[in-house]
């Protein structure tokens, strides 16, 4: 299909990041009123306490703190590295996985639980079959 | 309900078969097995089949069409790499159950070369190595750098793993590689994900293996100079935890096995004289020290150093060579692990043989997650 034929604006890189053709993305997660915990995509049961109907949705932070990584050197062919592949727990509640960009992929600078933000940019110009655009997130060492 | 015993367990030498149908693989260790009990497939009263690649292809059934189609039950079971240990299982509670006294287990596994894992992307975009990586060789390396991080574990302690089960792979013929890979080499190989390098990475292989278990009352009949009795079968699956979204926790669920297996068999780690554990990653193999009750938390380091876990130490583990050297087909390892342990109570591993062993552990993860444990005992 055309270029033509894409939608207007960017479509999001998984359906847990909302806003995404807006100037105010963010990462929706969806919360237990019984016990707390945090879970990314819709659902009605908590997995955790296995409570029903107390699922709520939260936007979390864009803040926080670098639980664990890797630095990958081979991946799928086509797929660009080195890489740091990162986990995240954010302030507040929610832990998402992701790319950590604008830092060296080295072991000597890469400290547990630096703090870190998430930023919203393009999905590294990978487009669908349709030529959509994606936005996606990122993980980078906080101001 | 009565004990089950082992009475024939036997593996092929893993390596690479693309001649073969998976059937066909399967059809050797299951006849390999059956010569060790000496018994036949006629005397089999079922079946239980373990193999991921071909989940939906009936490969039990294809494997009596290889050996003998006397009609018995097939169970085909899939649990990802605790698929061997599964259909083991299955086939031990059948006979727990009562309902058999005699039956075979088979794992079995035609691999392809290359990165497992981070394929599926959904709708849309493919999302690896831009939320991260979903390949194996990185979420290993994630779940060794949470132990970094807790406990201050280094890359070099995780490459001695990789020096050590490489070392014992040397001293067994049936495993992929017998190849001795000093420190440096196995640092300085490819870096896949840090802290892991290709030499701490499993081997891709075909490979399958497979066991005859029958009743206390056969095992009498049979004759129990070489029977090897079945103390706990576990297996569980991962317990909730906070961070198992983007995160698979491949600790709690070895625990919790660990904790009722342990119960079961009425044993302690401090009883266990060998151990199988599942090192697909040489990262993985330092969390299951821990995870297993061989050493206290946050030992595991000092315990690779200290070498109690070599062939000769307090705990050899992974005599066999382990994933990483031995290879693992990953419907198959459940069960080669079995015959690991098997061989060393029966005082028949010749050059790897763990002195004096009485008791020995299986231990083996599915991603996603299972985790299958089996305590087994020496009767001889």
């Amino acid at each position: 299909m055309s270029e033509e034929q894409a939608v207007s604006g960017p479509l999001p890189v998984v359906n847990w990041l909302k806003g995404a053709n807006t100037d105010d993305p963010f990462i929706e997660g969806h919360k237990c009123g019984e016990c707390g915990a945090v879970f990314l995509g819709e659902r009605s049961t908590c997995s955790a306490c296995s409570a029903r109907d107390k699922i709520s949705t939260v936007r979390l932070s864009t803040k926080g703190k670098l639980y664990s990584y890797c630095i990958v050197h081979r991946s799928f062919p086509g797929i660009e590295v080195p890489y740091i592949s990162a986990i995240v727990d954010l302030e507040g509640g929610g832990t998402i996985k992701g790319n950590l960009i604008n830092i060296e992929p080295d072991p000597e600078k890469i400290e547990f639980d630096m703090p870190v933000e998430v930023v919203f940019q393009d999905a590294l110009g990978r487009k669908d079959k349709d030529g959509n655009n994606y936005l996606s997130y990122f993980f980078q060492p906080a101001a | 309900m009565s004990d089950v015993y082992i009475l024939g367990v036997d593996m092929i030498k893993f390596g690479r078969f693309p001649e073969k149908t998976v059937p066909q693989i399967g059809a050797q260790a299951a006849l390999m097995a059956l010569d060790d009990a000496g018994l036949t497939i006629k005397d089999m009263e079922a079946l239980y089949c373990g193999n991921l690649g071909q989940a939906s292809a009936m490969v039990g059934q294809r494997i009596l069409q290889e050996i003998g189609q006397t009609g018995i039950g097939v169970v085909n079971c899939s649990n990802a790499c605790a698929t061997g240990a599964t259909a083991f299982r299955e086939a031990w509670m059948s006979i727990k159950a009562g309902v058999h006294d005699v039956v075979l287990a088979v794992g079995v596994e035609q691999m392809g070369k290359g990165l497992l894992g981070g394929g599926g992307g959904g709708a849309g975009i493919p999302k690896e190595g831009l939320l991260g990586s979903g390949t194996m060789p990185a979420v290993f390396a994630e779940a060794g750098m949470e132990h970094a991080r807790k406990y201050g574990t280094t890359f070099e302690q995780f490459a001695k793993v990789s020096v050590k089960n490489h070392h014992h792979s040397t001293l067994n013929p049936k495993a992929m590689y017998q190849i001795e890979t000093p420190l440096e080499t196995v640092m300085n190989a490819e870096m896949i994900s840090y802290p892991n390098t290709k030499l701490m990475c499993s081997v891709n292989v075909d490979g399958s293996a497979a066991a005859v278990l029958v009743s206390e009352k056969k095992a009498r009949e049979l004759g129990m100079s070489r029977a090897v009795k079945v103390r706990a079968s576990v297996l569980t699956s991962d317990p909730y935890s906070e961070r198992d979204l983007v995160m698979p926790d491949v600790n709690a669920v070895t625990r919790k096995a660990a904790a009722k297996a342990y119960e079961m068999a009425g044993v302690g780690p401090e009883d266990v004289d060998l151990v199988e554990l599942h090192d697909c990653f040489a990262t993985a193999e330092i969390l299951h020290y821990e995870n297993l009750g061989l050493c206290g938390d946050g030992e595991a380091g000092r315990m690779i150093d200290d070498g109690e876990v070599e062939l000769g130490g307090r705990v050899p583990v992974n005599v066999s060579g382990g994933l990483l050297s031995k290879g693992h087909p990953l419907g198959a390892t459940g069960i080669a692990n079995i015959y690991e342990v098997s061989t060393h109570l029966r005082r028949e591993a010749d050059k790897r043989q763990v002195e004096g062993a009485r008791i020995g552990m299986t231990h083996v993860i599915g991603l996603g997650s299972a985790c299958g444990i089996h305590i087994l005992e020496s009767v001889a």
